[in-house]
Formats: structure tokens, sequence, C-alpha cells
């Protein structure tokens, strides 16, 4: 078999002087800074940009419409399609929640209740997001799928008493939640 | 001594302080957005005056796209702890900042900022003191700023600092020989120091590197080549070409910009000779280093971009003398101070730093090589109408003769420094 001998690539003049590269790279980078300002940035429409880069401007603009369905955010509770609240307080999530940042407050339903038969329902739900990890424990220990983590993100407050989120904030960010388990259900 | 004249100098004292310090903040803001968008984004653009402190009930933002943002640096670092380490070397550690600083300063007295102003019949030159060696004078106490980080690279006796310290000094003095060097050929051409009237030459015959018009007209009627020495000054932008790139490169060397800021490299040096410092002497560090680099780009746009010129023989239409002509003439020059601004920080996140040998190597053996063979070419332009055809030929055959010599020396020393390959 011939043998083909192949030249080592090397150095040219140009290449040497180093000057014209300095000087290509500087064209690269201005460049660059002109797409950047005319909000034409590769990625800069994916990004959501705000038109300097591709960079999105926080508060005034939001990711939400490109949010994906699996987005875990804040956890929260749910009513079933009778508006029914699916805990039952057994307090596994609270046993399980790594933080410790659940904290239930269980209660007898009255006999007279619609749902007397459920036997148990939260009096106080309080789930410190100061503390939350969002790992997901709870939603995935929760026995009667009552607990989610809803793509809820934004969990602001000026004290540490507003950043606990009670029972009717945590009814509030999670609503009604359709289908799945309906182990108390007449309609089964 | 002139009353008028006494008064004005107070003022312009003053004033040239403030603005100089005022557009260190300015510079610092500029490089901050113009490297955000570099980089894809988008910069502190949304810094508030903070009247909620004030029991307001939400802070006022001014739609001036961060423009407050130096306030707030500033703010933070009067608001800062001053810590001093307790193994430090206390006097030349405080003496180290203001030593940084106070030359940057003082060189931007002679760099004149606009055309002179005619007040009350006494004509006042836009420069605090209206030396005939400027250059000399801004070379010379520009050179007093390495002992300010050398000092605090010593008196922080803490290792990182101190390597800082040490290749700062080595660079600063290794590089203001190319600096000197490079700067004769302009003055040569000039025949002058005085940066004034450096300026008011270019304003007639076109700037450096831009001589597009002189007294005979603009570069495309028959007056500009009717004009002596045209072709002399066409054939001299070669050599102040050449001037040109050695001189800015070594700015930025002298600066301790990318991509020469060996002394402060933080993926070495944690933050080089200024890593003990903190509060209000490291602004002192970063104040100076800003202040040199305006400098810096002041006495650029001055050698070799007409300084304060608007240029295209706009200014010889303005009446010399009125005040708002000077107006006009000092926002010309800061524009441009601006730019060149704008020009370090693209420079800086184009070219990736230099190894330390290599910026040595370039110092010693290219640049001053090259500026040493420059003045000589220099010369031989301009001597060129004054001799016969054959003197010409003669020293450019020397010349190359000598410039392969010097090449030929370099090139045994190049490297010689470069750390072993295995």
């Amino acid at each position: 078999m011939a043998t083909i001998k192949v030249k080592r690539p090397e150095l040219t003049a140009g290449e040497k002087i180093y000057f014209g590269s300095i000087f290509k790279g500087m064209v690269i980078t201005l460049r660059h800074a002109f797409k950047s300002l005319l909000g034409k940035s590769r990625g800069a429409e994916s990004f959501n940009s705000s038109g300097l880069g591709i960079t999105m401007q926080y508060p005034e603009q939001k990711w939400d419409e490109h949010m994906p369905d699996y987005f875990r955010g804040t956890p929260a509770l749910v009513t079933d399609e009778q508006q029914r609240e699916r805990c039952v307080s057994c307090q596994l999530c609270e046993f399980i929640c790594p933080p410790k940042a659940i904290k239930i407050t269980a209660s007898e339903i009255p006999a007279g209740d619609e749902w007397a038969r459920v036997e148990k329902r939260p009096q106080a739900f309080d789930i410190d997001m100061i503390r939350c990890i969002y790992c997901g424990m709870c939603e995935e220990v929760c026995p009667e799928q009552a607990i989610y983590l809803r793509p809820d993100y934004i969990v602001v407050g000026t004290s540490r008493e507003e950043m606990v989120h009670d029972k009717d904030r945590l009814y509030e960010i999670g609503g009604t939640r359709v289908g799945l388990v309906n182990k108390w259900n007449e309609l089964k | 001594m002139d009353q008028t004249l006494l008064i004005a100098t107070a003022i312009k004292i003053g004033v040239f302080l403030g603005v100089t310090l005022t557009f260190v903040s300015v510079a610092v803001i500029f490089e901050r957005r113009f490297s955000a968008i570099i980089q894809d984004r988008v910069g502190p653009n949304r810094t508030m005056i903070p009247i909620s402190i004030l029991g307001f009930k939400k802070d006022f933002a001014l739609p001036l796209g961060g423009l407050t943002q130096p306030m707030a640096d500033g703010l933070k670092f009067i608001l800062k702890e001053d810590f001093t380490p307790s193994y430090v070397r206390k006097a030349f550690f405080w003496l180290a900042p203001c030593m940084t600083m106070v030359p940057a300063l003082i060189t931007m007295a002679v760099v004149p900022f606009g055309s002179p102003m005619e007040i009350n019949g006494t004509i006042i030159p836009m420069a605090v003191a209206d030396l005939s060696v400027g250059p000399l004078f801004i070379f010379a106490i520009a050179s007093l700023s390495v002992y300010g980080i050398t000092l605090a690279g010593w008196s922080s006796n803490s290792k990182y600092p101190f390597f800082g310290g040490v290749r700062s000094c080595a660079q600063m003095i290794s590089y203001e020989i190319a600096l000197g060097l490079s700067i004769i050929p302009v003055l040569m051409v000039f025949g002058t120091l005085n940066l004034g009237h450096i300026i008011e030459e270019q304003v007639k015959n076109g700037w450096l590197l831009l001589p597009l018009w002189n007294e005979g007209g603009f570069i495309i009627g028959s007056g500009y080549w009717g004009h002596e020495g045209v072709l002399m000054r066409l054939a001299l932008l070669i050599p102040l070409g050449i001037t040109f790139f050695i001189f800015t490169t070594s700015i930025f060397a002298e600066t301790n910009r990318t991509p020469f800021d060996l002394p402060e490299c933080e993926t070495e040096l944690v933050g080089g000779y200024h890593t003990e410092y903190s509060s209000m002497k490291f602004a002192l560090f970063f104040l100076g280093e800003y202040a040199a680099m305006i400098i810096g780009s002041a006495l650029i746009i001055t050698l070799f971009f007409g300084g304060w010129s608007i240029g295209f023989g706009i200014d010889q239409m303005l009446p010399t003398g009125a005040w708002w002509v000077s107006l006009i003439h000092i926002g010309c020059f800061l524009t441009k101070v601006t730019v060149f601004i704008l020009f370090f920080v693209l420079v800086r996140w184009t070219v990736p730093r230099f190894r330390y040998d290599q910026l040595m190597d370039l110092g010693w053996i290219v640049f001053f090589e090259a500026a040493l063979i420059n003045v000589f070419l220099t010369a031989l332009v301009l001597a060129a109408p004054h001799l016969e055809w054959y003197g010409t030929v003669l020293g450019f055959a020397l010349l190359i003769a000598a410039s392969v010599i010097l090449i030929k020396i370099a090139k045994s020393v190049t490297g010689s420094q470069a750390p072993a390959r295995a």
C-alpha cells in the first residue's frame, strides 16, 4: 500500500504576526455587541429576550408561557371535583418533610357533615416557605394525592409570618384537581 | 500675576478634578454596560435612589439606564468596613492607594481639554498647566504610580499581593521604555512637546493618523495636493501607524488593563496587589486604575486624533476664543475619550491574557526594537526631501541592514525565558 506523506500544517506568516487575528477577534466581538444591542443575538427569541442580549428582565417579563408542565414550584393543597378537601390529616407529609416546613393540626369531621365518613380533615395546615426546599417528598408520600407541587414560583413577603402559607392560601394556589383517586367518592 | 489668570486656574483645577473623577465613574458604568452588551447581557440598568429608607413608600427610579449605578458603587465603598489585616505594614499599606491615585490625577493637569477661551481679553488655555514638556511630564509622573502598586503588594505582607506587586513593577518599568521610544517619531513630526501646540498643528494639517485635510483644503480638492510636503505627510503614515500601535499597546500595559493585567490576574493571584484592601482604600486603587486609563486615552487622542478638535476643517470656521466654542471642544474631547474607553473594553473582551514571559518578550524584544527602528525610519522620511536620491536609498539600505541585525539578535533571545516544555 502506498504511503501518503501528509504535510504538517504550519503557521503562515500572517498567523505568526498575530495582529490579523487580534483584529479579526475585535471585529467578531464588535459584531456580537451590535447584534446584542439590536436584540438579534443567537437564542434571543427562544429565551424571551428583553431586546438587549438574550436576557429576560424579570419582574416585567416572565417565563410563564414557556414553563413546562412538570415544573415543581410551591407545594399546595388541592380539592377534588366535589370541592372536598382531599387532605385527611394523616400527617405523613409533616413527618417526611426534610426541612420540617409543614405543620398540620388535625381535627375530626363532625357527624352531620357530608363527608363525615372520612373522619378527619386538617384544621390548620401551614407550610413555612422559608424552610421549604421544594423536594416534592410531601407530594410523593401523600396517600390521598392531596398535596401537589404547583408551577407557582413567586413567593414573596416582607416578614417571616407572611412567608408561611396557611390552609386558605394553599387551597387558593392548589385549586381543584379532577380525577386520580376517588376513594371517598360516592360516584365511584 | 494676572488676577483673571489666577482665578481661572483655580476654577480649572476644581472643574478638571471634578470632571475627571466624574468621568471615572462614567467610565466604570460604560465598561460594565458595554461588557454586558458584548456578553449578551443587560448589565446594571435599574439602580434606584433608595428614598424608601427615608420612609417613602417606593424607591425612586430615574430613567437613566443605570447611570446612577456609580453613585451606588461609591456609596457602597464608603459605607463598607475598612478592614486592615493585623499583619500588614501599616504606614505603607495606607500610603499605597494614595500613591496610585494621586499621580494619575496629577498627569491630567497638562492635557488640554478644550480650545483656549478668551475671558476679559486674557487667553486662557483649557489645561491646568500649559507646560512646554507635556508628554515628558506625563511619563515622569505616571511612572510614580508603580510605587503605589509595588508598595501595596509589599506592605500587604502576603504572598499573592506580593507577586502582583513584583509583576506590576517589572511590567510598568519595561513598558515605559517602549512608551517613551515610540512617542519620539510623533515629537519629531511636530517638533514641539507642548500638547496645546500639537493639537493646534493637527487642527490645521489634519489629525496625525487622519491627514484628510491641510491648510490647502480637503483631500478631494486640488489645494490639498498642492500643499507643500503633502507626500511626505502621507508617507509618514507608515511609521506613525507603527508608533500608534506600539504606543497604544504600551498604554494598555502601563494601565494594567487586559490583555496585560497580570498584576491582578484573578486566576493566579486571587486579586493581585489589592487582595488585602477593602472599602475606600480599594476604591482608591480602582479610581487610580480608571484615571490612568482615562489619561492614557486622553494622551492617545491628543497625540494621534487631534485632541479637542472636531476636525475636517470645521474648527477653522468657528470663532476662536468664544466660550461656547470651547465648550463644544470640551464635549468633543470627552466624546473621543469615551470612544477610547469603549475600545479598551472591546480589547478586554477580545484578547486573552498573556503569559508573563510573553509579556516581557513583547515589551523588550518586539516593541523596544520596533520603536527604535521606527525612530530612524521617521527620521529618514523627514530627511528625504533634503537628501539626494542616493542619500535616501543609502539611508534605507543602512536602516534595513540594521533592522535585520536587530531582528536576528532579538530572535536569538526570544523565548529564552519561556517555561521549559516537557
